[in-house]
Parts: structure tokens; C-alpha cells; sequence
């Protein structure tokens, strides 16, 4: 059968088509949970209605996102036996459980807590109320934490042995999978990933919003509040990049290489700026390089050796048998380089941001500004001028889009720079696609999900966009008057609700 | 009990806990088109389920993860077996879920008026598929000695599963207007309750022509005493109905559930999924299952966090347990 059209290629482009969407909205659910329950905190804490505002505000965009997050979520975990059903025989019983663990503990507190979130603000005392919010971003945190803990299995297998007379992978030990080194570099990378793609995205809006001099000081705090956590994010993306590209070197030395173009081991080995060359003969034609640099990144030295695509090739070819061990190289390449790029571009446009905008004693009294006041963006000691401001507002409006190129890409690239593995080592992506599923099957689900997946990307950023705009509610007199006790004040049984479907 | 036996019953559990919730979900969503007279009623109902809809679609998902680690061959092949039908139940999940919470934040009647329509049908789809997918499933479908599934999807519309199709999707139906009748004020209540009173009257004689068939084909003495506990719930439930005790009449309703898949599930073991074929190529409770260790820990799993699980979906239905009307809905846009 044609390659392009054999049902192991459908089946990929499917899963890969619905993860990366999937994926869109999993990093903005985790951090602005966490940032909508931060902002709840603060308006319990000191009563300021402009945290309350800023709540509403940005729990509103939360709740239009977790909506996509939770639908598409499902196809996730329906598909591992619709589409590959090998697979899920092969290792069931390793992959199942964290799956398991994470629908029975985190889904359930992620579904039942946004409910009594959302409907609950005339049912709930302030305290509970906010302690909903808290359950539900906790529920992300695990449920996040499970399913890299499975797919940092399928990375580097650990705690399990192979049973020959029943043809499977089988745990030994659940605790090794849950804690060794790849799952927590995975979760400690992906979840100040997610810090970014939120800080951005609330940085994003509140420059839309200062630019046009709007909801000035609702904005202006999630201004301060987005550019923190998007720094803060973005340096600890770098470091634990940094240490995760370290645990990948040792366990899948061929995903790196191939993330560097190195097609023949070097010592010291140079960092790659760009690269242009020709696969099938497995070397390159035009190669920027920055000398030891990738010696340092592999084992944290410049001069040591790091192996190249051929080496690690013939290692894999004498250890499993003859084959082609190598991933596509140019995604594995670019797909590395576009994780970078986006996610560093928009780490350094937080810190320009957070100088520009910094306060007190770095700045000149004249130039400080009021809680009503747009702030000055003060470069060295005089304020920008118009025109730059505009740009900066109009660059970080841009530039919430970064982080999700960046996840999007990082997923590609650690995905695909395992190939041709779907477990590393122990099983390829070709012994692991449904064989009962034919290729019309294939085409008319991918068609279906691709379809509908667009159609709802519209209707999500078009209802975003309207929700943006409309800027921060004003407050009722039942927002600041939350009920006393659990279940509402009785005060009035004909009351509407304070939401309604 | 043997462990593999422990996860039987708790798989089965997890697709009672979700047939139970979802059941008057799927119920209300379809009732949105039967029992509404207008937009303000629609509202009605859709708030009814409003702040726990999406905690009871977990159970599905629970159901399915669990199936993945106790019984990997059974997810594998039921999945990959039923490929379209699932693709048809997850469309309908992913827009109903969309449908629920997007409907409201626009104000243009269009607008709403489009996502209520997808929550009539994507409501009514499920409904109708699973218990057609459970028809199949308790039946048998044609399984080779690779566990794979090798007959055509037409063969999965075949009369016993879609008369499933139909119990469920009336008994459904039938759960949802109880629950209805139990959480409304005004007019739509007593109407509510005379729509249960119709579809219930269907629901039994099609529940009963069902399982019946199911008796005869596979049953013993143990379904027999599910199908008897089924049938009395329903009738029982009725009654209460008429009477006007309409939480026991929901209390019953769900019993009527909880027995009816009981019975399917009787009839199954130690069957996960029959093959047709060969009784020798059948998925059991053996030969589908993980290994002890896997099942150890899922045990521990499911003993903590279950009975967690289910004290606070408790506490979300305490806190909005108050009836609701036209007049508790506030004005639409938000």
C-alpha cells in the first residue's frame, strides 16, 4: 500500500492532528486555573473589587477554553484502543493505570469543582467558593502529572518486565514510573511551559486593553501579574529544558542528535545555528555552527564527545536487528529550534516588559503612575515615546501566540524524534496501529475530527475575542455580598441565579 | 474474590454510576424538544444539570481508563471493533459539551437556537448508541483468535441491539422526565411528570421485550432475579410517579438502571466479549485481564478514591438540590 495512505501513517496524522490541538488549550487550562484561583485569593484576602473584576474577567476566558480542553480531552483517551489497538494490548497494563489514575482522581475534581465554580458564587460562602477554584487547578496540576508520567514511559521505559508467554509489557513497579527522572523533568518542563503560555496570554489581553486606555486597573494588575508568571515561567522552561535535553541525551541519544543535525559524532561537538542537508546520504551541505556548545548542552562540559545519527543508527541496527532507527531529521531539527525560538522569544519580551514597567526605586518619581493610570514604559530614564509603546502593547498582543507554537512544536519534536519507536526500545509505532481498522475508517474519523475541530476553533476564538473585548464586568450588588453559608442566604426564594446556563 | 473478578464488578459499577448520571442528562437533553414549551423552559431544564453535567461524563471516561489498565484486551478490541459508532458518540460528546457551556454567552437567537438543537441530538445519539453498543457487547460479535473484530459496522446494527438501542434510549428518556418532575417548579413539572408517566409505559414494554430476549438467549438464574428486580423497579417507579413522590419516583428510576445493567453484566461474565465465531476466541475475565500486580494497585485506587469521588458528587447535588423555575433565570447574556 501506498506509505502515504497506509493506516499507520493515517493513524499518526490523526493522533498527531487531535493531540496538537488538544494541546492548545491543556497549558492555558493549567496556568489560568492556577492564575483565576490566584486572583480569587487576592480579592478574598483584601476585598479590593478590582481583584473581584479581574476574577470574573479572566475566569469568563477560562471557562470558554477548559470547555475545548475537556471535549477534545475525551477523543484522547478513547483513541489508544480505536486507533491503536496493538499498542494498547502490548502495554496495557503499564500505560493503563496512570490513565486510570488520572480520570478517577484528577478529572473528577477538575469536573466537579468548575461546577459548583460556576454556578455556585450565590451558593457558596466566599471562602469555599475559592477553594472550588483551588480544587480545580490542582485537579489540572495531576492530571497533567499522570499523563506525562504515561507518555514519559513511552519515552524511557522503566518498571516493567516483558512477558513472553503473553506477548506484553507487564508493571513491576507503578512507583518507578511515577517518579523517575523523565516523568519529573517532563512535568517540571510542561508546567512552566504552561506558566508562559498563561503569563502570555494574560499580557497579551491586558496590552490590548492599556493600549486603548480601557479597564485600566484591572488591566494594569494583570498586566504586572502576567508579565511575572511569564518570566517566571519562561526561565524555568529554560532550565528544566536545559536538564530534560541532559536526560534525553542518556536515553535517546538518536532524538537528540537528530534535534541537531549531528550526523556523525564529535568531540567536542558544535551547537547547530542552521543547517541544510540531505537525508539520504546523512550529511549536511550547509552547517552554522557554534563550537562545543552542544558538548555542554548534552553533559554540562565543552569538550566531550556527543554521537552523531550514523553512530547511534548502527548502535540501534547492532542491538535490535537491521532497520532505520532514525526519525525525520528536518522535523526533528526544526521542530526543536521552533520550541526554542518561540518560547525564548516570548520569555524575553516578559523581561523587557517587566523593566519597562518596573516601579519605585528603579524609576524616577515624576515617572511613577497611579492605580489608575496606564503605566509609563520607561526604557532608561525618559518614557517612550508613542509611537514604541504602541509597539510594545501591539508585540505582546502578538506574542501570546508564541508559547503555542512553542508547546506545539516541542510536542512534535519529542514525538516524532522518538520514531520509528512508539515505546522506546521495546515497541515501533508499525506493530502498534489497529489492524482491524481499515483505511476508509481511518480517513472518514480524521476527516471528522479535523472538520469539527476546525469549526469549533472558529466559534472559540470568535466568542474569546467578543469576551476580550467586553473587557472586566461591573460588579452586582450579589458579587460583593457573597452568601454566608453554604447553600445561599434564603432570602428571597424567587431569586434568579447568579448564572444560568 | 479473585482481582480480575473485583474489576469486573467495578467496571461494572463505573458504567452503572455513568448510565445512572448521564442517563437523566441524555433524558433532559432530549426532553429540551419534548417537554419545553419556550426558550425560558428550555433554560429551565439545562440548568437542571447545569452544575454537574460534565463531573457525571467522568464516570465514562473513568469507565473506559479502568477498562484500559484492568482489562487491556477488552478495551483494545471493543474500541478498535466499534470504531464508526464510537466516532458517531464522540462527536456528539465533544459538541454537546461545547453546547452546554457556549449556548448562553451569545444573546443572538440564532445563535442559541443552533447549540439547543445540538443538544437535542447529541443527547438522543448516545443514548440510542450505547445500548446498542451494550446489545452487541452481551451478544457477541464476531471475534477471531487474535481477539480482533472482523465483521462489518452494519453487523452491529443487527435487531437485539437496536431493541438495546431503544431501552435505553426510552429508559433514558424516561430517567430524565423523573428528574425533571424533581427538580422543576411550575408548570413544566406536572408536565414533566405525565411525559414520564407515557415514556415509562414504553420504556417497560420495550425493557421488557429486551431483557426477555437476553433471559432466553444467555440468562440463568441470577439475571433472572436482575430482570424480576428491573421490571418492579420500573413499574414501582410509576407508581410512585402517579402518586407524586417524585424522589422516590427518581430513586426508582435509577434502580431500574442500576438493575438493568446489572442483568446485562450477569449475563456477560465470565464473558467480557463473546466471540460468535469461536467460543474458544472469547474475551473473558482471564484472558483480558492485566496482570496481578496492575490490578493490586487499581484496587487501591479504586477503594480510596471512589467512595471520595462519590461524597463530593454527593455534596454538589446537596448544595443544588433547590428546585428551579422559569423566574430563577436570569436574564441571557453573561
Amino acid at each position: 500500500m501506498d506509505l502515504a495512505l497506509a493506516p499507520e501513517t493515517l493513524a499518526r496524522w490523526q493522533f498527531g492532528i487531535t493531540t496538537v490541538y488538544h494541546f492548545l488549550f491543556v497549558p492555558l487550562t493549567i496556568s489560568l486555573a492556577a492564575l483565576t484561583a490566584g486572583l480569587e485569593t487576592a480579592w478574598v484576602r483584601t476585598g479590593k473589587e478590582k481583584y473581584l473584576r479581574a476574577t470574573k474577567f479572566w475566569g469568563k476566558l477560562f471557562l470558554i477554553n477548559i470547555a475545548m480542553g475537556v471535549v477534545t480531552g475525551i477523543v484522547q483517551e478513547f483513541q489508544f484502543g480505536m486507533n491503536w489497538s496493538d499498542y494498547s494490548r502490548f502495554v496495557g497494563d503499564v500505560f493503563g493505570a496512570p490513565l486510570a489514575f488520572e480520570t478517577l482522581i484528577a478529572f473528577f475534581f477538575e469536573s466537579t469543582f468548575i461546577g459548583l465554580w460556576i454556578f455556585g458564587w450565590d451558593k457558596l460562602p466566599k471562602k469555599i467558593h475559592l477553594a472550588c477554584i483551588w480544587m480545580v487547578s490542582l485537579g489540572t496540576l495531576l492530571s497533567a502529572y499522570f499523563i506525562l508520567a504515561a507518555n514519559s514511559w513511552m519515552q524511557h521505559p522503566v518498571g516493567y518486565r516483558i512477558n513472553e508467554e503473553k506477548g506484553r509489557a507487564e508493571l513491576t513497579d507503578f512507583w518507578l514510573v511515577l517518579t523517575q527522572n523523565t516523568t519529573l523533568n517532563q512535568v517540571f518542563h510542561s508546567f512552566s511551559a504552561s506558566a508562559l503560555t498563561g503569563g502570555a496570554f494574560m499580557v497579551g489581553i491586558a496590552a490590548f486593553h492599556l493600549m486603548r486606555k480601557k479597564h485600566i486597573s484591572v488591566m494594569r494588575t494583570s498586566l504586572r501579574l502576567g508579565l511575572v508568571t511569564m518570566a517566571v515561567g519562561g526561565m524555568f522552561t529554560a532550565i528544566s529544558g536545559d536538564t530534560l535535553g541532559k536526560v534525553m541525551y542518556e536515553q535517546q541519544p538518536m532524538k537528540m542528535a537528530a534535534a541537531e543535525a549531528l550526523w556523525d559524532g564529535e568531540s567536542p561537538a558544535p551547537f547547530s545555528v542552521f543547517a541544510y542537508g540531505d537525508v539520504d546520504k546523512g550529511h549536511n551541505e550547509v552547517a552554522l555552527e557554534i563550537p562545543g556548545l552542544l558538548s555542554f548542552l548534552a553533559h554540562g562540559d565543552f569538550d566531550s564527545y556527543v554521537p552523531g545519527i550514523n553512530d547511534t543508527n548502527e548502535a540501534l541496527q547492532e542491538k535490535f536487528g537491521p532497520g532505520d532507527y532514525k526519525p525525520i531529521v528536518p522535523v526533528a531539527y526544526w521542530g526543536f529550534r521552533w520550541m526554542i525560538g518561540f518560547g525564548m522569544a516570548s520569555f524575553s519580551l516578559a523581561l523587557l516588559g517587566l523593566w519597562l514597567t518596573r516601579k519605585r526605586f528603579l524609576l524616577p518619581a515624576a515617572l511613577r503612575t497611579g492605580e489608575d493610570e496606564v503605566p509609563h514604559l520607561v526604557l532608561l530614564r525618559k518614557p517612550l515615546g508613542a509611537r514604541l509603546t504602541r509597539l510594545y502593547w501591539r508585540l505582546a498582543l502578538w506574542t501570546m501566540a508564541f508559547p503555542l507554537i512553542a508547546n506545539a512544536w516541542g510536542w512534535i519534536f519529542t514525538e516524532m524524534g522518538r520514531q520509528p519507536w512508539v515505546v522506546y526500545g521495546v515497541l515501533q509505532t508499525r506493530h502498534a496501529v489497529s489492524p482491524g481498522v481499515s483505511q476508509a475508517e481511518v480517513i472518514t474519523s480524521m476527516t471528522v475530527f479535523t472538520l469539527l475541530y476546525g469549526v469549533l476553533a472558529v466559534v472559540e476564538v470568535k466568542l474569546l475575542a467578543k469576551y476580550v473585548k467586553a473587557g472586566p464586568p461591573e460588579l452586582t450588588e450579589a458579587d460583593l455580598n457573597p452568601p454566608t453559608k453554604i447553600g445561599g442566604d434564603l432570602r428571597d426564594a424567587d431569586k434568579p441565579m447568579a448564572f444560568s446556563y | 474474590m479473585e482481582l480480575h473478578n473485583v474489576w469486573f464488578v467495578l467496571i461494572a459499577f463505573l458504567w452503572i454510576g455513568y448510565f445512572f448520571l448521564e442517563g437523566f442528562d441524555f433524558g433532559i437533553g432530549i426532553l429540551t424538544r419534548l417537554l419545553a414549551r419556550d426558550r425560558a423552559e428550555k433554560r429551565v431544564l439545562i440548568n437542571t444539570i447545569g452544575p454537574v453535567w460534565d463531573g457525571n461524563e467522568v464516570w465514562l471516561l473513568t469507565a473506559g481508563a479502568s477498562t484500559f489498565a484492568a482489562f487491556p484486551e477488552w478495551y483494545a478490541t471493543l474500541f478498535s471493533g466499534f470504531y464508526l459508532p464510537l466516532l458517531v458518540i464522540l462527536v456528539c460528546l465533544i459538541i454537546r459539551g461545547v453546547a452546554f457551556e457556549y449556548r448562553v454567552k451569545r444573546p443572538e437567537e440564532r445563535w442559541q437556537r443552533n447549540w439547543e438543537t445540538a443538544i437535542f441530538w447529541t443527547s438522543l445519539i448516545p443514548a440510542f448508541l450505547w445500548g446498542v453498543a451494550f446489545g452487541n457487547i452481551v451478544r457477541g460479535v464476531k471475534i477471531d483468535s487474535e481477539f480482533e473484530y472482523v465483521g462489518h459496522v452494519w453487523e452491529l446494527l443487527n435487531p437485539y441491539a437496536l431493541l438495546g438501542g431503544l431501552v435505553t434510549l426510552t429508559l433514558f428518556t424516561f430517567h430524565g422526565a423523573v428528574f425533571a418532575a424533581l427538580k422543576t417548579v411550575g408548570d413544566i413539572r406536572g408536565r414533566a411528570r405525565q411525559m414520564a408517566l407515557r415514556v415509562g409505559l414504553l420504556t417497560a414494554v420495550l425493557a421488557l421485550a429486551f431483557l426477555g430476549w437476553t433471559q432466553l438467549d444467555s440468562g440463568d438464574g441470577a439475571s433472572l432475579v436482575a430482570m424480576v428486580v428491573t421490571v418492579a423497579a420500573l413499574v414501582a417507579a410509576l407508581v410512585a410517579n402517579q402518586a407524586g413522590r417524585e424522589g422516590w419516583s427518581f430513586a426508582l428510576s435509577g434502580a431500574t438502571i442500576v438493575a438493568a445493567v446489572t442483568m446485562l453484566f450477569l449475563t456477560l461474565f465470565p464473558n467480557v466479549m463473546p466471540s460468535t465465531l469461536n467460543a474458544e476466541w472469547s474475551l473473558t475475565v482471564t484472558n483480558a485481564s492485566s496482570s496481578d500486580y496492575t490490578l493490586k494497585i487499581m484496587t487501591w485506587l479504586a477503594v480510596i478514591a471512589l467512595p471520595l469521588v462519590m461524597l463530593y458528587q454527593g455534596w454538589t447535588y446537596w448544595i443544588f438540590r433547590k428546585r428551579i423555575g422559569t423566574q430563577h433565570i436570569a436574564d441571557p447574556v453573561h
